[in-house]
């Protein structure tokens, strides 16, 4: 009786020397990390007291208040609706131009990636700063900020979906003689649109929270009145506003949640 | 049948970019209206002869012609227009699954149309009738607004067909039409093209790894092995035994 040939696992795999290695390197990074950003843990809670401090002043909010910051707040939601359209629109071209099963030629494929790492890695509350600069305080900084970084992410996003389509239809639609253009319009479109659509509402998500913060740059919204009265310790209003804003991304998340599963 | 053949091969070869042999050194010709099977085992350079045809793949050296005319240095729009009067069925169907078995009928009409209006979907009343006449004739008219993933795999295979059929294609390839398909629905598939190619005088080109079906619709059969043209003759002189020497031999040399 002769026992069956099968693969040996060398001693790399039998004893997980990957696996543990990753493990400790992480455990040190975290501890050297620690060490050198000088991270307390003890004055988090030393200082605690003052975090319950904060709370009690805000326990009284002044609701009257809420006739003042509706016009704001839906300011902030037509920014982040627009930021998203903006930055989701511009991202498809370049969605298609990254996805490798499309363009076949690596150099352009590159630049194209290398264009949206960069776009990627600018920071949105740098650029909030920038375009106030450059438009001055209002909404106009925000919506083109809330745009570049929404295309910088959703672009990313998209080509990840474009690369998993099913190639078989393209291959229909060359061998019937369309063109590359009505190939993406016949075969990939229908594929992605679901997905696209998706990604869109969570990125809308995401916009509605980070324009509130944009806001505070003077990027226009619901953000300008919360730093107001955070300079004024003016808590009670702050209060109202973080309970607002609360709600709205609630109801904004909900909504979009429900959709995508609907979508999907 | 002494006419000028539709399609010609002379000294094609293909070389993969990893250097796999394709074809090698394949001369032939086909006459218009033909049903031609083509058999050999699995990667024996079927779906590679096919795809030459319509120039999905290119050919490292030698010459196709199409009526009569090289193909090779076709760009462009002449290359889109030689695509559209060769239809090409696929194994895995190739439906646009999300969209309206409609719209993947009409997707077969699109380079009748400059690109900007199959982007705004401005297809003619003619051409949408056409749609119709082209499902009804591979017996799934009611089929129209069906979402193409909710048909079964052979009524998906006959979306594909009427599809090919809106580019009124003077030939077909069929690369294995049939082979994820029970016996009843590689039958109705089959008698489709067959009829296609008696009514409508299409030169119809098969795949096919079955030999009873090969000897069934077959005008002539023609056998590969390893990229080569091992085999030729009219269906009136095939025999069983030839046949099973095309799979035989190959198996014994594998
Ligand atoms: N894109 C490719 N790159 C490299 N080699 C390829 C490529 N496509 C096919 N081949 C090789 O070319 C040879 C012929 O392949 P082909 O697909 O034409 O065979 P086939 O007769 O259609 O086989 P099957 O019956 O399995 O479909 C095979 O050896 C295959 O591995
Ligand atoms: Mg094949």
């Amino acid at each position: 009786m002769s026992i069956p040939e099968v693969p040996r696992r060398s001693w790399i795999q039998r004893w997980h020397v990957k696996g543990i290695a990753v493990t400790g390197l992480l455990l040190v990074l975290l501890v050297a990390s620690s060490r050198m950003t000088g991270v307390d843990v003890g004055m988090f809670f030393s200082n605690f007291g003052q975090f319950l401090n904060l709370l009690v002043r805000m326990s009284h909010p002044a609701w009257e208040y809420t006739n003042v910051i509706v016009q704001p707040l839906l300011e902030t939601i037509q920014m982040a609706i627009l930021g998203t359209t903006i930055g989701a629109a511009l991202a498809v071209p370049f969605a298609i131009l990254s996805a490798s099963n499309l363009i076949h030629n690596r150099f352009l494929r590159g630049l194209t990636r290398l264009f949206l790492d960069l776009v990627r890695t600018l920071p949105d509350l740098l650029l909030a700063a920038i375009f106030v600069a450059v438009f001055g305080i209002g909404s106009t900084a925000g919506v083109v900020t809330l745009a570049i970084f929404s295309f910088g992410m959703v672009s990313k996003l998209f080509y990840e979906v474009i690369e998993t389509i099913d190639m078989g239809s393209l291959e229909a639609l060359t061998s019937v003689g369309a063109s590359k253009v009505t190939i993406i319009w016949y075969a990939v479109l229908p594929q992605i649109l679901n997905q696209f659509v998706s990604y869109f509402l969570y990125t809308l998500e995401i916009n509605v929270r980070a324009s509130t913060v944009l806001g505070y740059l003077g990027a226009g919204g619901i953000g300008v009145f919360l730093q107001r009265s955070l300079n004024e310790f003016n808590y009670s209003q702050t209060a109202v506003i973080i309970l607002a804003t609360l709600a709205v991304v609630l109801v904004i998340d909900g909504i979009s949640n429900h959709l995508r599963r609907v979508l999907l | 049948m002494e006419e000028a053949p539709i399609i010609s091969f002379k000294h094609v070869n293909k070389i993969y970019s990893n250097g796999t042999v394709g074809l090698k050194d394949i001369n032939f010709e086909i006459p218009q209206g033909q049903f031609l099977v083509v058999v050999g085992l699995s990667g024996a350079g079927k779906s590679t002869l096919l795809r030459t045809i319509n120039r999905m793949h290119e050919i490292t050296s030698g010459e196709i012609k199409i009526d009569g005319e090289p193909i090779q240095t076709y760009k462009g729009q002449a290359l889109r227009l030689l695509r559209r009067k060769i239809g090409m069925i696929f194994q895995g169907f190739n439906l646009v699954n999300r969209s309206s078995v409609e719209r993947n009928v009409l997707s077969g009409r699109v380079s009748y149309y400059p690109t900007w209006k199959t982007l705004c979907g401005l297809f003619t009343q003619a051409d949408r009738e056409m749609a119709v006449r082209s499902l009804q004739r591979v017996n799934l008219a009611d089929k129209l607004y069906t979402r193409a993933d909710e048909l079964s795999g052979g009524q998906q295979q006959r979306v594909a067909i009427a599809r090919t059929l809106m580019q009124e294609p003077k030939i077909i390839l069929a690369d294995e039409p049939v082979a994820s398909l029970d016996p009843l629905t590689t039958k109705a598939v089959m008698d489709t093209l067959q009829r296609l190619n008696r009514e409508d005088n299409i030169t119809v080109i098969v795949n096919l790894h079955s030999v009873p079906l090969a000897r069934q619709y077959a005008d002539r059969i023609i056998g590969l092995q390893a990229g080569q043209l091992v085999y030729d003759r009219p269906i009136s002189e095939v025999t069983e035994a030839d046949l099973n020497d095309i799979y035989v031999t190959e198996a014994v040399q594998a």
